[in-house]
């Protein structure tokens, strides 16, 4: 009882003022807000036209989405991250608790897993359109193949860092192996697996950039590599690069808001 | 008074661990006999095997030699008939303070099921607390929850491996009493490790004294007491200096 009510204290003494926390929430805003003048004065000042202008980015932002090409490239990226994703995901987890939970499984695999792993997603480019050709099947493919050696690390990993007591805990009362596996360990990693998939996430979303520049014809890649093929429209190209990165932080903001749920995240609510 | 059935029986114990190509003795020849719901402490210096030899009558390690029975059959897993109580760290953080107590529940009928729930959060002064996750909870309320968890099993034997350890000197007194009531009521058998000997001597109907590491039982010794005790009293303090004794201790600072 004593705890509970110490707690609460603690937190609402050290809670900032309502105008204070309006400014915290600001500040972010303010930095993006400074760095699109400074962006606009250098654009503005140079000889050579090297940096497209704000206006002329916001502009590209405005003829994409007239033209329908933004929501269906972004679509068509997102599309193939789900996918692949999702795939390394649902294979990777399952595969990586039992080998780590395996101890001869782990050193029987671990040499391979370290081999594959290093090889940049990006080599697998060739070999992903000669299997799929070009089109989305090559690029599913690549996002899988970048997320799938991370996440059977994260899921291994988790299993070695789960403390004993809880392990043994769950053994003195009787449990078969089946449900020690799903109800002590599965839960146990729950708090590093969200980590591993939200760092995994972010490596998608980069790699299936680079996948769009060779392996298909449409997704945000192709469209900062066809703008400037096209006719070097660099005011494109940056307008490309803004979207992408606006998507990844809402995806990063919707893994984060996963790992709030209490009964998942236990692991960083414990002092 | 007819002597109480053995209920526990360590016969010739002894454990070595390997590591490195270097072999440690741990446990040297332990001979031990707990009784039917008798409350035994185990007391030793920090690092001398106590722990080891709990987790070995728990069933969590084989010993390297000699043989634990309980009820006359050996020991060769952990089983829910004996719970082991660690440091408050065993209890789940990713379960409520009733998803703890329920964790061991599964074969149990539902209306019982949450009959017996309600019952030890009673037991153990959780009330109010029952949807509060451990994080929430203060490092006793943590160790109430996992003797809640232990006894909602119904177990015939509790072993607890210095569960007051980490909490701070006011809470620990009050878990001890607590710890008698429930032990009282209950009527389990009860083997309890410390490095305390003031707790030992205030819990035990026998204390347990182990030796250095190759841990052998230097001494059993009786504490004719009846609950509860004045700490104060001449018998206590004489059973008490006894153990510092032969632990090698100068009861003086």
């Amino acid at each position: 009882m004593e705890a509970g009510s110490c707690e609460a204290s603690r937190q609402s003494g050290s809670r900032p003022s309502g105008s204070r926390v309006l400014l915290i929430r600001l500040r972010p805003l303010v930095l993006i807000a400074v760095l699109l003048i400074l962006w606009q004065i250098a654009a503005s000042r140079q000889s050579v036209h090297v940096l497209p202008s704000t206006f002329e980015t916001f502009d590209g932002l405005i003829d994409l989405a007239q033209h329908g090409l933004l929501l269906k490239y972004a679509v068509a990226s997102l599309f193939r991250v789900t996918w692949g994703f999702t795939a390394a995901a649902v294979l990777a987890i399952p595969l990586g608790l039992i080998i780590g939970w395996y101890r001869r499984a782990e050193l029987a695999f671990n040499p391979l897993i370290q081999i594959l792993r290093p090889i940049s997603p990006l080599a697998w480019i060739p070999i992903a359109i000669l299997w799929f050709g070009v089109g989305d099947g090559a690029a599913v493919f690549l996002i899988f193949i970048s997320c799938f050696f991370p996440l059977l690390l994260t899921a291994m990993n988790s299993v070695q860092n789960v403390p004993a007591v809880y392990i043994n805990a769950g053994r003195n009362f009787g449990l078969s192996q089946a449900t020690l596996i799903y109800r002590v360990l599965y839960p146990a990693v729950m708090p590093q697996l969200i980590t591993g998939l939200r760092i995994t996430l972010g490596l998608a979303w980069l790699v299936v950039v680079a996948a769009e520049m060779i392996a298909v014809n449409s997704g945000l890649g192709f469209l900062i590599i066809d703008a400037r093929n096209a006719g070097n429209r660099y005011d494109l190209v940056v307008a490309g690069m803004v979207v992408i990165g606006v998507i990844g932080l809402l995806l990063d903001l919707g893994m984060r808001s996963l790992a709030g749920v209490k009964s998942l995240r236990w692991g960083t609510s414990e002092d | 008074m007819p002597p109480k059935p053995i209920k526990l029986a360590a016969q010739h114990i002894s454990m070595a661990f390997t590591r490195d190509g270097k072999t440690t003795p741990v446990l040297s020849d332990i001979n031990l006999e707990v009784a039917q719901g008798e409350f035994l402490c185990i007391v030793g210096p920090s690092g001398c095997g106590k722990s080891t030899l709990l987790s070995a009558m728990a069933g969590f390690l084989s010993p390297t030699s000699g043989e634990i029975r309980i009820d006359g059959q050996a020991v060769t897993g952990p089983d829910p008939r004996r719970i082991f109580v660690f440091q408050e760290r065993g209890v789940f953080p990713w379960l409520t303070v009733e998803g703890n107590i329920e964790f061991g529940l599964f074969n149990v009928p539902r209306h019982e099921r949450e009959q017996r729930i309600a019952h030890y959060v009673k037991m153990v002064g959780l009330t109010g607390f029952e949807k509060a996750y451990p994080a929430e909870l203060s490092g006793g309320m943590k160790q109430r929850l996992e003797v809640a968890r232990a006894l909602a099993v119904n177990p015939d034997m509790l072993l607890l491996d210095e569960p007051f350890g980490a909490l701070d000197s006011i809470t620990r007194l009050t878990m001890r009493s607590e710890l008698l009531r429930i032990w009282e009521a209950e009527g389990n058998t009860v083997v309890f490790v410390t490095h305390d000997i003031e707790e030992a001597v205030q819990l035990a109907d026998r204390v347990a004294v182990m030796s250095d590491r190759p841990a052998t039982i230097q001494q059993i010794v009786t504490i004719d007491i009846p609950h509860p005790r004045d700490l104060s009293s001449v018998r206590y303090l004489e059973l008490r200096n006894g153990i510092f004794e032969q632990l090698g201790l100068a009861h003086k600072i």
